[in-house]
């Protein structure tokens, strides 16, 4: 049992730490003093460290080395996660393209998207989005509206909207969910497109959220056309393409729990420097107990990286450390506004955006309680809740809820 | 990065499980439950003896080295064992035992008592000594009542063989009846001191105590001018054998929850209410996973305290005491939540789940309690936060 690396592990640290040496100073400031101001700076800024980390090799790590990756394993990723984070410079601003949507398309795309999309969207030339919640599909993302219809030619039309969709903003593609079968059982019907968000009758509104900024946007599609080439992974595959993208996601969040910056050091340190709270009994238990439950996450990271380093998939369990890390951040959050009482919810404080952000990153990814239900029926092996869905076609479903289809 | 059981680790705990399927613990732990407090050897009547076993599987000298009669294993090892005897409630005195051989083993004067103590021939039991924290300045046992912290022993002026008269006591010293040596830290003019005090000198009283949970062996210990021996093991070691402790008692209550969890699970997919099974429902379902959740994080610092001793010893009071904590509370959810999945059969005296409630409610108030490991988690990080 150790946390270090092995020979190999190592001389790839060592390589990508003595890269960023050489080229740190090409990285753009986003933080502190000296930060570029700017919103549309920071992201053309960020875009083009994003192609000079492609370049070096410290984008797209997992890739297969044909699509312009290095062909490495999730303990590389690691590393190189690590390593930019204690070089203190910026990662890749398309993390959710990087991460999820380019192996989606490497997994189910044709030959002609993967060799159109992906060295773009490596590079930081092209940002992606992911377009897959709607406002009536989130926990139950096969109740996709969004709706594509073929036409005559072979090509689509589209219409319909999407939300929480991070980077919307200034995203070239997205990846989309939309149904193109009404008539069969709602997982049946679903197809994958990429859509191109320049194309007439996208409109991208951002969403203003608790902390007062807009992180997430919604995003309408009126009559939006789409050629025939736009289809991912196959016609009625979109389920399965999918799961494919939220795979990924797992993947992802399991590696990088840790750089969310809800970490027991962080909040003991705001303990720390009021001379009464740090003696309070009461205040004492409730950092300790919340701590505790923090360590707890970083050691699960590292039970997650062996298991990848053997070869195994993060499964549903992952799910519980998101959970565990909201869940103790809100606490903290809440411990920390009573020591350091209504300052700790200025606009500058370093925790009134945390404590605005947090109830929402609750739903994020998956609503806490339906985590619960996968991870009590995939890990624990218990029931399914009865289901109301099953095997019926998704237009008589709609008509049951009192909406047309 | 390697954060996994070993060959050998995983052929430990599946040896210990087998051993242990032997016999009948759940069984006769209900039963002692209504049999008076034991005989000698500090046995109920009604349990069985399990440290036959434990010698033959060689767990008694986990900790010691090799040269001198152990198996010169670390504190993950150890921890995969007194889990197995968390899983079935099997009542072998390893928590008292093994911190004690920890001392012990690093304190070269009394090298001669391991052999014995590693082959089982002999027993030892740790005297809890609590090391001082940023907010108490003081050593520290648990007290008979209440909620003040107990002094240490006191004695002055050990003699040319190191022997010292002890006056004090230890209160719910886990496994000292039928201990024949008592190990733990006491105030040698002073100053806090290894020592080691035969059970058998004159002076020493070692009372049973009545236990809510009778598969617990617990005993106050009471020195009268009791003859000592100082031990040469360095502070850091007295320090560490508290957090043994703790990480030991998690690693108990974490197999315990296991077993909860999987006879909830099991009912919960078996009993049906309404035309369906109650686990189908996410009130119970959910209650479920809350407590896989706090059994998998209590995992994941068992692997902390685990891979900490050896390979981080400042970080170890950190790694013990956060897996004392939330294995401490994992067991009382996953106790409670037994119960309550299983309906009103769960409260009754013919069902397991009291007995692992039992167990609960008694484990979370020994060894300092679960708030005071808390409480410990919150003092390291404002030490590191300091320091940084």
């Amino acid at each position: 049992m150790d946390l270090d690396d092995t020979p190999e592990q190592a001389a790839y640290r060592a390589q990508v730490r003595s890269w960023l040496d050489q080229h740190k100073h090409e990285a753009p400031v986003i933080k502190g003093p000296g930060a570029i101001e700017d919103e549309h700076e920071i992201i053309a800024a960020r875009r083009a460290w994003q192609g000079k980390l492609a370049e070096g090799g410290l984008a797209g790590v997992t890739w297969p080395k044909e699509y312009g990756g290095q062909g490495l394993g999730p303990i590389e990723q690691v590393i190189c996660n690590q390593e930019i984070g204690r070089a203190k410079v910026p990662g890749i601003l398309d993390a959710i393209g990087v991460g999820m949507l380019g192996p989606t398309i490497i997994a189910h795309g044709s030959e002609e998207q993967r060799s159109r999309y992906l060295a773009p969207l490596l590079h930081g030339d092209e940002v992606w989005c992911q377009l897959f919640s709607e406002p009536a599909a989130g926990s139950d993302l096969a109740a996709v509206q969004t709706r594509a219809r073929q036409q005559d030619d072979g090509s689509w039309r589209l219409s319909g909207q999407k939300v929480w969709t991070t980077n919307a903003q200034f995203a070239s593609y997205g990846l989309l969910l939309a149904r193109t079968d009404p008539d069969v059982p709602k997982h049946k019907g679903m197809t994958m497109f990429v859509v191109p968000m320049d194309a007439d009758g996208v409109t991208v509104r951002g969403l203003r959220q608790i902390s007062g900024e807009a992180e997430f946007n919604e995003v309408f599609f009126d009559d939006v056309a789409l050629d025939e080439g736009a289809v991912v992974g196959g016609l009625g595959n979109g389920w399965g393409t999918g799961l494919t993208t939220l795979m990924f996601e797992r993947v992802t969040i399991g590696l990088g729990s840790e750089g969310m910056g809800y970490n027991s050091t962080r909040f003991a340190g705001a303990i720390a420097a009021d001379a009464d709270a740090r003696r309070d009994p009461e205040v004492r238990h409730r950092l300790g107990e919340v701590a505790s439950e923090l360590l707890a996450v970083r050691f699960t990271g590292y039970r997650t990286l062996t298991a990848l380093q053997k070869g195994q998939i993060p499964g549903p369990e992952s799910g519980l450390a998101k959970v565990t890390i909201v869940a103790g951040a809100i606490k903290a959050g809440d411990l920390i506004a009573d020591v350091v009482g209504p300052d700790a919810l200025d606009e500058d404080s370093e925790w009134a955006y945390m404590i605005s952000f947090l109830p929402g990153l609750k739903s994020a990814g998956g609503t806490e309680e339906i985590l619960k239900n996968t991870v009590g029926e995939r890990v624990l092996g218990l029931p399914p809740e009865p289901r109301l869905d099953k095997g019926i076609p998704f237009s008589e479903l709609r008509s049951k809820e009192g909406a047309p289809a | 990065m390697n954060l996994a059981l070993s060959d050998e680790q995983v052929f430990l705990r599946e040896a210990a499980r087998g051993a242990l399927s032997r016999f009948k613990t759940l069984e006769a732990a209900r039963e002692a439950l209504d049999t008076p407090q034991g005989g000698t050897g500090g046995n109920d009547s009604a349990l069985p003896d399990l440290w036959p076993t434990a010698k033959e599987a060689g767990w008694p000298g986990l900790l010691i080295d090799e040269a001198h009669g152990g198996a010169g294993l670390d504190a993950f090892d150890a921890m995969l064992v007194l889990g197995e005897c968390g899983r079935v409630l099997a009542g072998i005195p390893l928590l008292g035992h093994l911190p004690a051989t920890a001392i012990l083993g690093d304190a070269p004067r009394v090298a001669e008592y391991l052999p014995d103590l590693a082959s089982g021939e002999r027993r030892a039991a740790y005297l809890p000594s609590q090391p001082p924290s940023d907010v108490h300045a003081e050593w520290s046992s648990d007290p008979a009542q209440g909620m003040a912290r107990a002094p240490l022993p006191t004695g002055s002026g050990p003699d040319a063989n190191g022997e010292v008269k002890l006056t004090g006591g230890y209160a719910f010293v886990p496994d000292a009846p039928g201990a024949n040596a008592l190990v733990g830290v006491a105030l040698v003019d002073g100053k806090p001191t290894g020592v080691v005090i035969m059970a058998d000198a004159t002076g020493v009283e070692v009372e049973p105590v009545r236990r809510y949970d009778a598969t617990r062996s617990l005993g106050n210990v009471t020195l009268k001018d009791a003859a000592a021996t100082v031990l040469d093991a360095p502070e850091e070691s007295l320090a560490a054998a508290w957090y043994l402790a703790q990480a030991l008692i998690a690693a108990e209550s974490l197999g315990s929850v296991e077993t909860a969890l999987d006879v909830s699970v099991a009912y919960a997919k078996e009993r049906f209410t309404f035309g369906r099974a109650i686990g189908s429902y996410q009130a119970v379902k959910h209650g479920l996973t809350e407590v896989l959740r706090q059994l998998e994080n209590g995992r994941s610092l068992l692997y902390y305290a685990g891979w900490a001793r050896a390979g981080a010893p400042a970080e170890f009071p950190l790694a013990a005491s956060a897996a004392r904590s939330v294995a401490s509370n994992a067991l009382d959810t996953a106790a409670r939540t037994m119960i309550s999945v299983h309906g009103g059969i769960g409260a009754t005296w013919e069902h397991d789940a009291p007995l692992y409630f039992r167990r609960a409610q008694l484990s979370r108030r020994l060894l300092g309690g679960t708030g005071a490991s808390t409480d410990r988690v919150a003092g390291e990080l404002i030490a590191q936060a300091d320091a940084a």
